[in-house]
C-alpha cells in the first residue's frame, strides 16, 4: 500500500515534469518560429575598419526592406574570415585579401569564397597637430614602424623619441601596412597596440611625439569635420615622386595616393537571394553615396564589373 | 490520516531531491575546474611540437604572425604581468590595510555603515569602464607628471588594478580585524597600551593570516584582469625596463590574439599554453590564500 502511493507520487511528479518541459518547449518554439519565418537574418562579421560603414549601410537597407534583419559585428578581418570558414556568419568583412593559409583551410572545409569589393579605403598616417613634419616617404613610414628611425629629429621634427601606435595583429590595417609599407618586415616591439582606430586617434591627440595609422573614415567626426588635434601626413611613393594626401579624393580614385586598398566582403559560394540583394544595395549609386559620406571612396568600374560577375 | 502521510512523503521526496541537487552543484564546480584544466593542458601540449621549450620560457620576443620568422617567447609578457601586478599590490595593500584598520577601529558606526558599502561598490565598476578612465584620465595625468609623451605604461595599469583590488583587500582585512576576539583588545588596553599600540601589536598580528589572504586574493584579482590593462598599458611587446614602459600582460595578449588566430595552428596552441601558465599562477595564489584563511579560522576557534 505504502509502496503504491510512493509510486503514484513519483509518477505524478515525473509526468508533471514532462508536461512542464513540453509546455516550455512549445512556448519557446512559438516564440522563435514565427520570427524566424518572417525575418531573413544576415550575420556580418569582420574588419573593424568597415564595421561603422557596413552598420550604416545595413541600417539604410533595413529601413527600406523591413523583412531583413542584419547584424554587423567587428573583431578584425581575420575574425571575419575565420567565422566565414567556420560557418558562423553569412558575410565576412575584410580590409585585406585572403591569406593563402586561410584559402587552403576554406577549401579543405568545402567553403568556396566569393569576394566583393565594396569601397576603397586609404590608410592615413597621422601625427599630433603640433608636430612640424608634414610629408613622409613610404620608406620612411616603413622604417619608423620597423623601429629603425627612432627620433623625430631625423625627419625634421623636434628632438623627441617617436612614440608608435598601431593596431593589433588581428586587424586588416595591421597586415596591410606590414605588407605594403614595411615590405613584410617585423613591426618594432615598441609599437603600442590599440584596441581600434578610435583609440589610436585619441592617443595621437594627446601624444605630441605620436604617430599612428588609421582608415580615412576615422579622421572625421560625426559632422564630417576633420578631427581636431591631429595632422594627416602627405605621403610620397619615393623621394622623387610628388606628395599626396589621403584627403585628396582625386588622388585616391586614381591610385596616386600610395597607401590605399579595397575593402571587401566575402560569401561562401554564390550568395543567397537575401545576401545578394544586400550586396547589390551596397554597390548601387545609393550605397556608394553612403560609402563616400562615411569618408571612404567609391569603387571604380573594373572592380564593379568583377562584383557583378561574382553575384551571378 | 492518509493525507498527512501523503504530505509527509512528498516533502520527504522534495527534501531528498533538493539535497541531491545541492550535492551535484558542489561536484559540478570541481568537475568544471578539472575540465578547464584538462582542456588547457591538452590544447597547450601540441604547441611544443614546434616551439622549443627553452625558447618559450627564456626568449622575450613574441611575434607569431611575423612574415620573417614566427617567434614565441613569453618572458617579457610574464615579467610585464608580474610588474603590473606587483605595482598594483604595492599601492593597494598599504592603502587597503589603512582603510580596513580605520573602518574597524577608528570610524564611528555611522561612517562605517556608509564607507563599507561604497568600497564594495567599487568592485562593481566594470573593468572596461576602469580601462577607459585609464585611457582618458590617468594616462594623460601620468604623462604630465613624469614629462612623458604619453601615459600608456605599466604604472597606469598598476594604478587602475590597485583601484580594482582595493575592495577585496579592504573587505577581507576588515572582516579579519573584526574577527579578533574582543578579549584580546580589552586585555591589551587593560595593560596600559593605547589604541594605536593595540592595533599594531595585538590586532594586526592576530589577524595577520586574514590580512595575508586579502593580499593574495587581491593579487589573484589583479593578475588575471584583462580589459583594464589591455586598454591602459599600451600593449607594446618589448621587454619592460621600468614602470614607465609600455607593457603587454599575458591576459591582454590572449585577448588580443585569440579572436583572430586560425584554429589548430601552433599559434593557437601557444595561446592556450599562455592560458595554462596564467591559470597555474592564479590557482597557486588562490590556493595559498585559502590555506591561510583556513589557518586563521582554526586559530581563532
Amino acid at each position: 500500500m505504502k509502496n503504491q502511493t510512493k509510486n503514484k507520487n513519483l509518477k505524478t511528479l515525473v509526468t508533471g515534469f514532462l508536461k512542464a518541459g513540453l509546455a516550455l518547449i512549445l512556448v519557446a518554439f512559438s516564440l522563435i518560429l514565427p520570427s524566424a519565418a518572417q525575418k531573413k537574418m544576415i550575420q556580418i562579421k569582420g574588419s573593424d575598419t568597415m564595421v561603422n560603414l557596413v552598420q550604416i549601410l545595413a541600417e539604410e537597407y533595413m529601413a527600406k526592406k523591413p523583412g531583413t534583419a542584419i547584424a554587423v559585428l567587428g573583431g578584425g578581418s581575420g575574425t571575419g574570415i575565420t567565422a566565414l570558414i567556420n560557418g558562423t556568419c553569412d558575410l565576412a568583412n575584410h580590409s585585406r585579401e585572403w591569406k593563402t593559409k586561410e584559402l587552403d583551410l576554406a577549401y579543405e572545409k568545402g567553403v568556396k569564397p566569393r569576394i566583393f569589393a565594396i569601397a576603397i579605403d586609404a590608410l592615413s598616417i597621422v601625427v599630433n597637430e603640433k608636430n612640424p613634419v608634414n610629408t613622409l616617404t613610404m620608406a620612411q613610414v616603413g622604417s619608423i614602424f620597423c623601429g629603425e628611425i627612432k627620433n623625430w629629429k631625423v625627419l625634421g621634427g623636434a628632438d623627441q623619441k617617436i612614440s608608435l601606435y598601431g593596431r593589433q595583429s588581428n586587424s586588416g590595417t595591421y597586415s596591410f601596412l606590414q605588407e605594403h609599407v614595411l615590405n613584410n618586415k617585423n613591426y618594432s616591439p615598441e609599437v603600442k597596440e590599440m584596441n581600434g582606430n578610435a583609440q589610436i586617434i585619441e592617443a595621437i591627440i594627446q601624444d605630441q611625439a605620436g604617430i599612428g595609422y588609421v582608415g580615412v573614415g576615422y579622421l572625421f567626426d560625426q559632422n564630417g569635420q576633420l578631427r581636431k588635434g591631429i595632422k594627416v601626413l602627405k605621403i610620397k611613393k619615393d623621394e622623387a615622386s610628388p606628395e599626396y594626401s589621403p584627403l585628396d579624393k582625386e588622388a585616391v580614385y586614381s591610385a596616386r595616393y600610395p597607401i590605399s586598398r579595397p575593402l571587401y566582403q566575402s560569401t561562401n559560394g554564390k550568395p543567397s537571394a537575401a545576401v545578394a540583394d544586400f550586396i547589390r544595395f551596397e554597390l548601387s549609386p545609393e550605397g556608394q553615396a553612403i560609402v563616400e559620406k562615411e569618408g571612404f571612396f567609391r569603387i571604380g568600374k573594373e572592380l564593379q564589373a568583377e562584383n557583378e560577375k561574382n553575384l551571378k | 490520516m492518509a493525507s498527512v502521510k501523503k504530505k509527509g512523503l512528498i516533502s520527504d521526496l522534495k527534501e531528498r531531491l533538493i539535497q541531491h541537487l545541492f550535492e551535484m552543484s558542489g561536484w559540478l564546480a570541481l568537475v568544471v575546474l578539472l575540465g578547464i584544466f584538462a582542456l588547457l593542458l591538452t590544447t597547450a601540449i601540441p604547441a611544443f611540437k614546434e616551439i622549443n621549450l627553452k625558447e618559450f620560457f627564456t626568449s622575450s620576443r613574441w611575434d607569431p604572425t611575423s612574415p620573417e620568422k614566427p617567434e614565441y617567447g613569453i618572458l617579457s609578457m610574464v615579467v610585464s604581468t608580474m610588474l603590473v601586478t606587483a605595482g598594483a599590490l604595492a599601492i593597494a595593500f598599504p592603502l587597503g590595510l589603512g582603510v580596513a584598520a580605520y573602518l574597524s577601529d577608528v570610524a564611528s558606526h555611522k561612517v562605517r555603515e556608509i564607507v563599507k558599502p561604497v568600497v564594495e561598490l567599487l568592485a562593481a565598476i566594470p573593468s572596461v569602464v576602469v580601462g577607459f578612465i585609464g585611457l582618458t584620465l590617468v594616462g594623460p595625468l601620468i604623462a604630465r607628471i613624469f614629462k612623458l609623451s604619453n601615459g600608456l605604461n605599466a604604472l597606469n595599469g598598476s594604478l587602475l588594478l590597485a583601484i580594482m583590488a582595493l575592495p577585496t583587500v579592504i573587505s577581507i582585512s576588515e572582516d579579519s580585524l573584526q574577527a579578533v576576539p574582543q578579549a584580546y583588545v580589552e586585555a591589551s588596553l587593560a595593560l596600559g597600551a593605547n589604541r594605536w599600540q593595540t592595533l599594531v601589536r595585538v590586532k594586526i598580528p592576530a589577524a595577520i593570516s586574514g590580512i595575508a589572504a586579502s593580499f593574495m586574493l587581491g593579487l589573484g584579482r589583479a593578475i588575471g584582469e584583462t580589459m583594464t590593462v589591455l586598454m591602459a598599458t599600451g600593449n607594446a611587446r618589448s621587454f619592460p625596463h621600468g614602470f614607465l614602459d609600455s607593457v603587454r600582460t599575458l591576459s591582454a595578449n590572449i585577448a588580443i590574439e585569440l579572436g583572430e588566430v586560425p584554429y589548430y595552428t601552433t599559434h593557437y596552441y601557444a595561446l592556450f599554453a599562455l592560458g595554462l601558465i596564467l591559470f597555474v599562477m592564479t590557482f597557486v595564489i588562490n590556493l595559498t590564500a585559502d590555506l591561510i584563511l583556513e589557518k586563521q579560522k582554526r586559530k581563532l576557534q
